[in-house]
Formats: C-alpha cells, sequence, structure tokens
C-alpha cells in the first residue's frame, strides 16, 4: 500500500503539552518537515522562547537549547558564530520576541545573522494566562486589559514585520497564518524557504505565522480560526515583507 | 626563561584567553575594561575567532551561552554596572551547567557610580551572581600576571566543574602595566559530549536547559549542583600567605587592595608590629578552612576592602569568632594608601594590648 502520510522524523514521540485547538503544534510540525525535507535535521540546532513553546527541546528531534525570555536571537548568534556549519533556529512567541526580547530581534536582524527565526504571533502571553502582548490588537480584551487594549493608554500593537522591512540585515520576513488548509499550505513554503536561505548564507530570515490561543481568547478551537482570518489577518496582512541576499549584495558592494 | 612582556592588566588578560584558545568574546563597551574588547576586535579576526559587538550586556551574555552551548571556549568582559545586566545569564549558565569565562573589571557603585577602582561587587560575585541556588567561581588577581594565571586557570575549571567562572578584578588592575609571561602552551580544552553540535543523525538529540517544572526533579538537580560545589570547595581554594609564619595581627585583602597592604604589612614590621597578609586567591570558593586555622592562632584581623565591607562577612563566618575580626574599608573609587592600612594596624595592635 502506498503511504500517503507519514509523521516527520523532525518530530520525537512525546505527546505536546498544548491546549486543544492551539496551532503551536501545526507550526511545530512545519518546521520539523522542512528541516527533514531539506536533509538537515542533524546539522540543525534549535533555540526554545520562554512561553508556551518552553519546552519544545521535547518535541524537536535535534539538537536543542533553553534561552531565557526574549534571548533566543542573542543565544543563537552565539550558537551560529560558533558553528556556523550548523542550521540554528529560534522558536518565539509575541512577548518573547516584540517585548522582552526587541532589542536582541532588531539587533540580530540589523547584523544580517544568518539564522531562521519562527515567530509566533497569537496576539497574547498564552504561558502566563492571557496577558497583553505587544501584540494585542486595539480593543482585544485580556486578562491585563479587562476592558480591551485603550491605544492611548497601551500603546498600539507592534508590527514585527514591518518594523523589518526598514532592517538592512533582513533577508526575508513574511508573514502567513495556519488557520486553514490554503494558508498552511503557504506557511510551510515560508518557513522551508526560511531555513533554505539560511542554507545559502542569505542572512537573517523570519517568518511570523499567525496563531491561536483558543484557552486565552475564551474561544473554541474553530471560533478562533475564525477569529485569526476575521480580526488578525485584517491588521496583520499576510505576505512577503522583505526577500533578497544580505550577504552577497554585500559582498557586490564591496 | 620565558619572555616577558611589559603589559596593561587589561590587555594580558585579553592576550592570556586567547592563548587559551578562548575564540569568541562577545562584549559591550564600559570603562575600564574597554582596553579587553579593543585587543579581541584587534585579535580575533587573526585567528580565525569571533569578536563581536553586543547591542547590551545582556545580548553578550546570552551570545556566550550560545558559544558555551556549541562547545566552545567563550567570554565576555565587563565593569559592575554590566555585570548585573549580566546575572539573568550568568543564573541560566549556571542552572544549565555550562562553563564560560565573565570578566568583571569592577569599579565604584552603586548605580552608574563612578569609573575609578572598586572591590564593591563582591557580594554580588559570590552571594547572588544571578537569581537561584548557584554559584560561580571566583577568581582575584593581584597582580598583572595573575590576570593572566589565573584566565587560564578560569577557563580550565570552569570546564572541568561545569560551571561559569568569574575574574574579578578592579580598574587598577586592569589599566596598570606590569611584565608579564604566558605559558608556552596551554593544553587544548577538553572534550564535550555533551555540547551541541547537530546530531549528524548518530546521537540522540542533546539539550541544554534550566526547566524543571516538577518541583522533586528541580530539587535533586540541584542537589546534585551543590554536591558537585563541595568537590570545588575541597579541590580549587587558592590564598597566599604573606608573612604569617610569626604572625599575630592579620590583615586579610584579596585584589589589588591585597599588593597595598603587603607594604602597609612591611612598614608595621618595620616598627616591630608582627603583623601578615591572607590573601585569598579565590573568593568562591573561599579559603574557610585556612582562615578559621589562622584565627585560632593569631589575636586579631583586620579585613581591608575597596568596599563598604563585604568580604569581612566571610572572613567572620570563617573565623567563627576564633578572634576578633575588624574592618576597614574605602569607597568610591578611592585606593587606600599604605600609610593609611599602616595606621590601621597600629591601631589594631594597639587595640589588643588595652584588651
Ligand atoms: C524574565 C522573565 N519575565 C517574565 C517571565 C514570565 N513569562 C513566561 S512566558 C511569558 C510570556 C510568553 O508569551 P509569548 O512570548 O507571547 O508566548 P506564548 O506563551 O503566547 O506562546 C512571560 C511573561 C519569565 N519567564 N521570565
Ligand atoms: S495557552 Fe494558548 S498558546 Fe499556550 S498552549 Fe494553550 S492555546 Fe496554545
Ligand atoms: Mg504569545
Amino acid at each position: 500500500m502506498a503511504v500517503l502520510f507519514q509523521k516527520t522524523k523532525g518530530l520525537t514521540d512525546r505527546e505536546t503539552h498544548y491546549c486543544p485547538g492551539c496551532t503551536h503544534g501545526i507550526i511545530h510540525r512545519l518546521v520539523a518537515e522542512s528541516l527533514e525535507e531539506l536533509g538537515v535535521l542533524g546539522e540543525t540546532i534549535g533555540v526554545c522562547p520562554v512561553g508556551c513553546a518552553v519546552m519544545a527541546y521535547d518535541y524537536f528531534n535535534c539538537d536543542m537549547v533553553e534561552a531565557p525570555h526574549g534571548r533566543a536571537p542573542a543565544v543563537a548568534t552565539g550558537l551560529k558564530r560558533a558553528r556556523p556549519e550548523n542550521v540554528i533556529f529560534t522558536y518565539q512567541g509575541d512577548g518573547d520576541l516584540a517585548a522582552i526580547g526587541t532589542a536582541e530581534t532588531v539587533h540580530a536582524a540589523t547584523r544580517g545573522e544568518n539564522i531562521t527565526v519562527i515567530f509566533v504571533n497569537n496576539a497574547i502571553y498564552g504561558m502566563t494566562g492571557g496577558q497583553m502582548a505587544p501584540t494585542t490588537l486595539p480593543g482585544q480584551v485580556t486578562q491585563t486589559t479587562p476592558y480591551g487594549r485603550n491605544t492611548d493608554y497601551s500603546g498600539f500593537p507592534v508590527k514585527v514585520c514591518e518594523i523589518l522591512r526598514e532592517v538592512d540585515g533582513v533577508a526575508y520576513a513574511e508573514r502567513v497564518a495556519v488557520n486553514s488548509v490554503p494558508h498552511i499550505r503557504k506557511a510551510k513554503a515560508a518557513i522551508k524557504k526560511a531555513f533554505q536561505n539560511q542554507l545559502e548564507g542569505k542572512g537573517f530570515s523570519l517568518v511570523e505565522v499567525l496563531s491561536t490561543c483558543p484557552t486565552n481568547w475564551g474561544m473554541t478551537p474553530v471560533e478562533a480560526l475564525g477569529w485569526v482570518e476575521n480580526k488578525m489577518i485584517p491588521y496583520y496582512p499576510l505576505g512577503v515583507y522583505v526577500d533578497r541576499d544580505v550577504h552577497h549584495r554585500k559582498e557586490e558592494e564591496a | 626563561m620565558a619572555k616577558k612582556y611589559l603589559m596593561k592588566g587589561n590587555e594580558a588578560m585579553a592576550e592570556a584567553a586567547l592563548r587559551a584558545h578562548c575564540r569568541h568574546f562577545f562584549g559591550y563597551p564600559i570603562t575600564p575594561q574597554t582596553e579587553v574588547a579593543a585587543y579581541m576586535a584587534k585579535r580575533m579576526p587573526k585567528l580565525g575567532g569571533t569578536y563581536l559587538q553586543a547591542e547590551s550586556e545582556v545580548a553578550a551574555i546570552n551570545m556566550v551561552l550560545g558559544a558555551s552551548a556549541a562547545g566552545m571556549r567563550a567570554m565576555t568582559s565587563s565593569s559592575s554596572p554590566g555585570i548585573s545586566l549580566k546575572t539573568e545569564g550568568i543564573s541560566y549558565i549556571a542552572a544549565s551547567d555550562l562553563p564560560a569565562l565573565i570578566v568583571n573589571v569592577m569599579r565604584g557603585g552603586p548605580g552608574l557610580g563612578g569609573i575609578q577602582p572598586s572591590q564593591s561587587d563582591y557580594w554580588q560575585a559570590t552571594k547572588a551572581p544571578g537569581h537561584g541556588d548557584a554559584q560561580v567561581l571566583v577568581y582575584a588577581p593581584s597582580s598583572v600576571q595573575e590576570m593572566v594565571d589565573l584566565t587560564i586557570r578560569a577557563f580550565e575549571t570552569a570546564e572541568r566543574w561545569r560551571m561559569p567562572a568569574m575574574l574579578l578584578a578592579d580598574g587598577m588592575l586592569g589599566q596598570m602595566m606590569e611584565p608579564v609571561s604566558f605559558p608556552d602552551e596551554v593544553p587544548l580544552p577538553p572534550e564535550k559530549p555533551w555540547a551541541l553540535t547537530g546530531t549528524k543523525g548518530a546521537r540522540k538529540p542533546n539539550i541544554v536547559n534550566s526547566l524543571y517544572l516538577t518541583p522533586s526533579q528541580l530539587e535533586q538537580i540541584v542537589k546534585e549542583r551543590f554536591q558537585r560545589y563541595e568537590k570545588v570547595k575541597a579541590q580549587e581554594v587558592l590564598c597566599e600567605r604573606y608573612k604569617l609564619d610569626d604572625a599575630q595581627f592579620v590583615l586579610v585583602a584579596y585584589g589589588a587592595t591585597a599588593r597595598i597592604c603587603k607594604a602597609a604589612v612591611d612598614m608595621a614590621r618595620e616598627k616591630g608590629i608582627p603583623v601578615g597578609l591572607f590573601r585569598p586567591i579565590t573568593l568562591w570558593p573561599f579559603p574557610e578552612k585556612e582562615l578559621a586555622a589562622l584565627g585560632g592562632q593569631v589575636k586579631s584581623m583586620l579585613a581591608v576592602e575597596m568596599s563598604m565591607g563585604q568580604m569581612v562577612d566571610d572572613v567572620r563566618l570563617a573565623v567563627n569568632g576564633r578572634c576578633p575580626v575588624y574592618f576597614y574599608g574605602r569607597t568610591g573609587g578611592i585606593i587606600p594608601t599604605p600609610a593609611e592600612i599602616e595606621g590601621q594596624i597600629v591601631k589594631m595592635a594597639n587595640r589588643k594590648e588595652e584588651a
């Protein structure tokens, strides 16, 4: 009988701790499949965030390190400078990447660190129980914006891909979603490209994935998928923000 | 005989790190240790190593974490305010059982403080180099030659015990020039089977981690680490004794202050006071047993520091009432003079006679 689908070797057999309907699991699969398909699982070192994916080291079937909250891009920089021949990626939530770790993110990007960043934007602090994230939408109710995010008071959401568009070291930034099959297929292509870029030495590659948190959004899994479509995507437009070859461009300039 | 070079403490320490095969340096500028970064920036590219100026001390220490997890000898260097920012990373490095070298060329604090020499980060280095139950090895050089020797030693012991090591110097040692020599050859770092290299499909994934959500598991891991610390205490203590054989009075000082104390000891001896100097070289592990024994033999001790009195706590704990332990300190970037300390020795000797 022909095999139509097989679990990727890029994931271990450990059962994940993610809530039912959480799309962290889908994103894990897309990352793992990409690494397997590119044949680089044995070369890969992943950096876990502090956030719901904190235990991703139990799920990815490759060498892994746990970074302090927000510091994954700095840890990844140390790894990549130490082992440029390895494939280095970070997997980070919005609080991790766009609040406490903003400096580390932007500066790894400005340096054009040849790493791959998987950025999971679920508009909330999932792990700590649903507080406002830098990416929480205007008006969105969270535990710490109980009357809805008031932008006059709490500021505006951070648009990571839009910020990175202005950063010269960025080779690739794309925003994708995983709330429907067509979106998942596009997300997979983007993630794979972000790793392929690293293999080609192009520079800092980031894929922002709009993801669900049904638990802290107070929604059913299906409602959460709809919320991504109807609320998040309009605020965070999908698409390619940057696509270029940073390091080889530098060589041409030289 | 080994060749002698006239070098600044900071530069000699940087050169020692390179001779010790360190090829990964991550830093952020701060006075009074900027020469370290400048030296590394010049030399690393020639040696095929990494010198990287990070966006902050927070980033720099986490780059060290990454490079160390990858199995490399890695280091960072800073001064007091920068070390405060590194403490998060130091805690994670300690909790992940990673070796690393952190250099603190101390300046006066707290806050932005000043830029002149100080020893006011003793508590931070030895008691709370980060949150949680953890220690780092702390080496306190007292000469430019020791900046060299202890840098090399710190890399080696950090790797032997899989824990971070700190070189706790001060602005005076960093800026001072003295003749130094380097060992002809430093042994290569040991194999690190735990390092992240990629599995190459040939082994199970290596995981470098500090998260244990089950209290009993975390307790077990911390306890095992502390069993290792006990071995470190038994094997890694270093100290120097100066004119202690017949001493009835003892100065206890480390780092640059100990040099000044030696001069003060010599001056007081000319006046016939039987005084000597005990110099801890490792501040953690602290030479407790050595000081306890000494406490039973002498009349009194005087801890001298460039701080309001931090190491003196450990001296008193070690001596445990066997003799009185007094304190004299200057702070804010002021270096005590030999005459000033000699005056304190005379005072200590007279105090005893009064009693
Ligand atoms: C230094 C530090 N500050 C705060 C925390 C608490 N904390 C843990 S996870 C988290 C937020 C995670 O949110 P996000 O990065 O969006 O990831 P998610 O859980 O949503 O996937 C916070 C604030 C911490 N562990 N460390
Ligand atoms: S809290 Fe939210 S982000 Fe975290 S696992 Fe549950 S659904 Fe996913
Ligand atoms: Mg989040």
